[in-house]
């Protein structure tokens, strides 16, 4: 096995008396994509923002590139490692700021010179001409929003992707061309997902190996190959399957 | 057998600052007692062929159509009065999202109560008594505690549920779904689509199911429509899907990803302006 990049060893995440991660380990390679479902409330997004630092873990570890990290702080070396995409494109840009605002500021925070021009290349990159450059999100559609989003996470040139249900709110064709453009930055940049989906069909096409979570805890861990030739033990793993196939009449 | 719903060259336009934007630009179909899909992706008019027929479009759009016929009655030179009896009554809604589309500050029971009450003279108890048992339908099992809660209580299964349940508890003959299960999980979809087909087909209510979802669509209806910019492109029966031949159809079955198929890249949907014409 390559090099590790990201492991979370027992972590508990805990919301008042609620216990929304209850002892969740996983270890993520470099280069690997990861895919993590689940039904609402299996605690799935819950792991990728304690990892992200947007929710605090009450105990275990969590190791990024070799480096430990605690509750909700991260430095700033962190997040030029990691960086998250939203699942919500309408919630996840500033209302009244300029797309090229938006893409600005990640780049200020970590003193960038060469803004101009990362920030042109930034927008080739996701498949948004120059023209887009001053819009503000809502002259934008939701999958052009998404992109700006995913430029705005590559900006920073990160090793790892955290991406919670990045096209669970398109529609279908959209989802084509964002999962399609994420597959190409992936290759290009040799970046590491770790991808939260409900979707089945999305997290077998995106990744390597899943991770099945419910009620806070991971129930088990199998590759795609293993998925595709129903060698999985759990029977919870099984329901997600079926209920991945669409509707029957029965 | 005498068609339930007549469409024929519907056109439903928006006067903006500018120029004027046509959303639906000429549909035609008609509804017997069957389950019909419609299909598109955003903008292509799906939602807005649905709104102009339970009469729900904005007050400064422009609808014409060379016939509106729901059962007998033309709804375009209906009165609003003769309109708000028909709706909730004998055609009903269900909307995408039950967090924007139940009343937040109003118990459930009274909403579904409410809804009864608007078109049938009911006392409280006779109405409660109905409540429960279109929840019981719906398959929530606690119906006397569900009754009392308010909607941000609930999870958006249920809710979906519950909101189903207020739509067809007077009855309609009728129902347009609109993308009823995009916002819920894929599990909970499954039940909720499953509840929705076993009423329809119980109480034999015609159905227009909208959806992005070409494959969930033709799973669940007998008939599909296909729409791109305002217009039908393709009508076809759900059972030969596989035989499509309109390039944009084709395209929306391709690019799902699926377990086992190793597509990469995912193939995407060309978009020709030819289309549109």
């Amino acid at each position: 096995m390559t090099r590790e990049v990201l492991s979370v060893r027992d972590m508990v995440v805990v919301f008042d008396e609620f216990v929304a991660l209850n002892g969740v380990s996983l270890s993520v390679a470099e280069g690997e994509s990861f895919g993590l479902v689940g039904e609402s409330g299996s605690g799935k997004s819950t792991l990728l923002r304690a990892v992200a630092g947007l929710n605090v873990f009450e105990s275990g570890t969590l190791t990024v590139s070799g480096k430990r990290y605690e509750g909700h702080r991260r430095d700033r070396d962190f997040y030029r490692t990691v960086q998250m995409v939203f699942q919500d494109p309408y919630g996840s840009l500033h209302p009244r700021q300029t797309v090229d605002r938006l893409l600005l500021e990640p780049l200020a925070i970590h003193g960038f010179t060469d803004v101009d021009a990362r920030i042109a290349r930034a927008l080739d990159e996701v498949g948004l001409g120059s023209g887009f450059r001053f819009r503000y999100s809502h002259q934008l559609s939701g999958g052009q929003r998404q992109r700006i989003a995913i430029a705005r996470a590559l900006i920073l040139e990160p090793k790892i992707l955290l991406l919670d249900e990045p096209t669970s709110a398109l529609d279908a064709s959209i989802q084509a061309e964002i999962l399609n453009l994420l597959e190409q930055a992936r290759k290009e940049r040799g970046l590491t997902f770790v991808m939260v989906s409900h979707d089945l069909g999305v997290v077998s096409h995106m990744c390597d190996r899943l991770a099945v979570m419910r009620k806070g805890e991971m129930v088990e861990t199998v590759s795609v190959e293993a998925l595709e030739k129903r060698a999985f033990s759990q029977d919870y793993t099984r329901q997600l399957l079926v209920a991945s196939e669409g509707f029957r009449r029965t | 057998m005498t068609p339930l719903l007549t469409v024929d060259d519907l056109r439903v336009s928006f006067p903006t600052r500018t120029g004027t934007v046509e959303a639906v630009r000429g549909v035609s179909f008609t509804l017997g007692k069957e389950r019909l899909g419609i299909v598109g992706e955003s903008g292509s008019g799906k939602s807005q062929t649905g709104r102009a027929i339970m009469g729900l479009t904005p007050g400064h759009a422009k609808i014409t159509a060379k016939t509106l016929n729901f059962d007998g009655i033309d709804l375009l030179s209906a009165s609003a009065a003769k309109r708000r009896s028909l709706r909730g009554k004998r055609v009903a809604m269900i909307l995408q999202d039950p967090k924007y589309s139940l009343n937040p500050v109003m118990p459930i029971g009274r909403q579904i109560i409410e809804t009864l009450k608007t078109h049938e003279s009911v006392s409280w108890g006779e109405g409660r008594q109905r409540a429960l048992a279109m929840l019981e339908a719906v398959q929530i099992h606690d119906p006397e505690r569900v009754f009392d809660l308010y909607p941000h209580e609930v999870s958006g299964g249920m809710g979906q549920r519950i909101m189903i349940a207020m739509m067809l508890v007077c009855g309609p003959e009728l129902l347009i779904a609109d993308e009823p299960t995009s916002a819920l999980d894929v599990t909970v979809q499954l039940e909720v689509l499953a509840i929705l087909d076993r009423l329809v087909a119980e109480r034999g209510m015609g159905l227009i199911f909208i959806s992005h979802d070409l494959r969930l669509v033709s799973s669940f209806c007998d008939r599909v429509l296909v729409m791109y910019a305002g217009r039908v492109v393709e009508e076809l029966p759900s059972a030969n899907l596989a035989a499509a031949q309109h390039p944009y159809t084709q395209g929306l079955l391709n690019c799902l990803p699926t377990i086992g198929s190793h597509r990469h890249p995912l193939p995407v949907l060309e978009r020709k302006p030819e289309w549109a014409l």
